[in-house]
């Protein structure tokens, strides 16, 4: 028994973006930046792959720039867009609860004269938006809200925000770091005034090393990477075809298959944490509960339909990680891209998680395959191991 | 200057009367062995006090002597040239075309050391030195001779061939690994252990290893890591037998009857006893431990004291008079020390008390340890069979899965 719940870490390519990535490695294996044929048929590969991500999201496919994932998406923006501001002033706000990806270029910024502040989240995982409106200066230039949280699956009202963050100031440029919601929500960024937004292949079944940056037309970023001058010398070195196809591949497929799995995955969540909370210890964070302590399918749509994260009082995350994984499940503990480290959950805490919930705090997170039956086992598994795991606690 | 042979100095081996060449075997079997990574064709030959070592063509130079200098019982590695022809005039003219492409036209001041192993050569040590001084002199103008303090000292070695060299890379000392019998290393993730079996094996020990795994609570990340340190610290000791037998059930058994305080000590005396088991079954002489004097609560004199009562094999520390730095200095050298603090668990961490006890008395944790009685010898015997055995060289791992399971 296999049953992977860590879709928010990684996901399993899908078959059609291997075949496309595989294709473009040994048929259309040109450089698009030859002048033959070769080059020519590459080069197509990644016009079409703009074409198709730009539907997907309602932008022009040469506001598509493709990178080599979440990390460099959001570097590109945040490093790139404050350098190219930097006359117009020197201050940037983001949310309390950022991903590493985006904390860390921001605090990098602090080197070139930048200001970085936080803005604070509620016990919901939303940021407050009044809050960060009120940190706007006139020496703001950059504003980055994330749109779904990667590590309790909270939903921002980006389009309310980005409203309220231009209607102070228009000139302020608004990045959205959109990687857990790409894929699961239809995210027009022109209409919600997204200037820049950060996507993630291997989160949709597309692979590592692949992903775009959405940059509106007119806003201007300072380039990381300098070169050749592709990709109208936003990014230059060779574009990563077999990446850009399988990206392509993929984000049409995750579109298709959209609306009813994420209709499904609603129905399966709520499900899901209410036979959590039913284990003695369990608290289900960033959705709000009843009255009864139960979740209604109503709360759960306010949240992302594939991340849940609950923390066990008493037992270690990292026990019970590897205890589920002695029978063939993966899910993982806190955000993935950071439980190499020990340190906590920033997210976490900046929703208010308890302090004994902190290192016991699991995150369980589904793709559109995800079944009810799977998830079915794995709550039989932990209602039979979290009673043993909570009994030999740390002293 | 490229050299197709090197002359291997070793030290201690050459004190050992009869049993010399049982050391000087098990050196060349440890030169060929580590060789054979780089590639085939590399042959030793025994020569009165050293080894002579001939390379194969294309051979990389840097790459030999990397591993060369990681083969314990090597006290010099010597790049030289050889001079097939003995007659004297010969050896005067490649001794001055070896100064000439290695020197070239640089000034230095230098000094002949001769050395006449075969003394049937006609011409004694002395006389080689200041015929050769002579000749080079008039050879070269940019030489001049310095008998006190010289730059270079030029290493004229007569045997059956004759051998001409100038430079000496030091070896790591110690002796050849497979000269001295066997032991059986407790290795944890940390920094420590993997020192413990470096040191060991430089005495020419064969160095077998058990890690004690607690899934869930340790995971296979530290496992690998585990298996990492084995497989760097096999370049020096060979390869490593490493047992991985599961705790988990013992070290919950304890944490359920015992007091929390002595929890570390009794989980250490399971440990031994675990490890001399294995080590019978291997053919080992002793255990090794990383422990040195008062660095944790069970690593203090009393506790070693209580830990060391349940073995009947001698315990070697290598590292109990060492300082903390002085261990991770080693464990930079040798290349464990990246690896040692990657941040995963070894059981010895998860249910540590905050106060363990540092002076334990041997009859109050013998008591304690009575409480176990009727559940543990099952535990035990338990986590006996179903260990997994994993032969770990510097190349590859074979794991060789549960051989003592029952059917």
């Amino acid at each position: 028994m296999n049953i992977y719940l860590d879709n928010a870490a990684t996901t399993r390519v899908c078959d059609a973006a291997a075949k496309a990535v595989l294709d473009a490695m040994q048929t259309d294996f040109g450089n698009p930046s030859s002048k033959h044929v070769r080059g020519l048929d590459a080069g197509n590969i990644i016009k079409n792959a703009a074409k198709t991500i730009a539907e997907t999201i309602d932008v022009k496919p040469g506001e598509i720039v493709f990178t080599s994932g979440g990390t460099e998406s959001n570097n590109m923006a945040l490093v790139g867009a404050a350098l190219a501001a930097k006359r117009r002033g020197n201050h940037v706000i983001a949310s309390g609860y950022e991903h590493a990806s985006v904390y860390n270029p921001l605090i990098s910024l602090k080197d070139f004269g930048f200001e970085v502040e936080f803005a604070p989240v509620d016990e919901l995982g939303h940021i407050k938006t009044d809050e960060l409106v009120a940190m706007i200066r006139p020496t703001t230039v950059l504003v980055s809200v994330m749109y779904v949280n990667n590590e309790v699956g909270s939903v921002n009202d980006i389009g309310a925000i980005a409203e309220a963050v231009h209607n102070t100031n228009k000139d302020i440029v608004f990045h959205c770091d959109a990687v857990q919601a790409y894929g699961k929500y239809v995210i027009y960024p022109a209409r919600l005034g997204i200037d820049l937004m950060s996507v993630s292949g291997h989160k949709i079944t597309a692979p590592k090393g692949s992903g775009f940056l959405y940059v509106k037309d007119g806003v201007r970023l300072r380039p990381l990477i300098f070169g050749g001058g592709q990709q109208k010398d936003r990014r230059s070195g060779t574009e990563n075809v077999p990446a850009i196809a399988g990206l392509a591949e993929a984000s049409k497929q995750y579109y298709n298959e959209r609306r009813e799995a994420v209709e499904r995955l609603f129905g399966l969540k709520t499900m899901f944490i209410n036979e959590l909370v039913k284990i003695n210890g369990t608290h289900v964070h960033a959705v709000k509960p009843e009255e009864d302590g139960s979740f209604s399918e109503t709360e759960v749509r306010k949240t992302a339909p594939h991340i849940v994260s609950a923390g066990f009082t008493g037992a270690r995350a990292e026990v019970l990680l590897h205890a589920l994984e002695e029978s063939g499940i993966y899910v993982s503990s806190g955000s993935a891209c950071s439980s190499n480290h020990p340190g906590i959950s920033g997210t976490l805490k900046a929703i208010g998680v308890g302090k004994d919930l902190l290192d016991a705090t699991l995150r369980f997170s589904f793709s559109f395959s995800t079944s009810r039956e799977e998830l079915e086992k794995t709550i039989g598994v932990l209602k039979e191991i979290v009673p043993f795991y909570t009994r030999f606690a740390r002293k | 200057m490229t050299y197709r042979a090197f002359l291997i100095k070793y030290s201690e081996i050459g004190i050992k009367g009869k049993n010399r060449y049982v050391f000087e075997d098990a050196l060349c079997a440890r030169i060929r062995e580590n060789l054979s990574r780089i590639a085939e064709g590399f042959e030793t030959v025994r020569e009165q006090g050293r080894i002579f070592l001939s390379c194969p063509e294309d051979y990389d130079y840097e790459k030999t002597v990397r591993e060369l200098k990681k083969i314990f019982g090597i006290w010099a590695i010597c790049p030289v040239k050889v001079i097939p022809d003995n007659s004297f005039e010969s050896l005067k003219k490649t001794t001055g075309d070896y100064v000439e492409e290695v020197y070239g036209d640089k000034e230095i001041t230098f000094k002949v050391e001769a050395r006449r192993a075969d003394k049937r050569y006609p011409i004694e040590s002395p006389k080689i030195c200041s015929d050769m001084g002579e000749y080079l002199l008039g050879r070269f103008g940019n030489l001049k001779v310095d008998v006190r303090d010289p730059q270079v000292r030029i290493h004229v070695e007569v045997r059956n061939n004759a051998y001409v060299y100038s430079e000496i890379i030091p070896g790591p000392g110690g002796m050849p690994v497979g000269a001295n019998g066997k032991a059986m290393l407790l290795l944890s993730g940390g920094i420590d252990s993997p020192v413990a079996g470096y040191m060991i094996a430089k005495r020419g020990v064969t160095v077998d290893a058990v890690y004690f795994h607690a899934p869930p609570y340790t995971s296979e990340r530290a496992l690998q890591k585990v298996v990492d340190l084995a497989q760097i610290i096999s370049a020096y000791t060979g390869p490593i037998r490493l047992h991985i037998v599961n705790f988990t059930d013992i070290q919950l058994d304890i944490i359920e009857k015992c007091p929390r305080d002595e929890l570390t000590i009794i989980m250490r005396r399971y440990m031994m006893r675990i490890a001399e088991h294995f080590a019978r079954e291997c053919g080992s002489l002793g255990l090794v431990t990383g422990e040195s004097i008062g660095q944790v609560a069970s690593q203090t004199m009393q506790s070693l004291n209580v830990t060391n009562a349940v073995c009947e094999m001698p315990v070697y520390r290598p590292l109990i008079a060492f300082d903390k730095q002085d261990i991770i200095d080693i464990s930079e050298k040798i290349g464990t020390y990246e690896t040692s603090i990657e941040p995963y668990e070894d059981c010895c961490t998860i249910f540590v008390a905050k106060h363990p006890v540092t002076k334990p008395l041997l009859h109050v944790i013998e008591k304690s340890e009575r409480k176990l009685e009727g559940s543990v010898e099952a535990l035990v015997e338990k986590a006996i069979e179903t260990v997994r055995v994993m032969n770990v060289t510097s190349s590859r791992i074979y794991d060789k899965g549960t051989p003592y399971a029952k059917e």
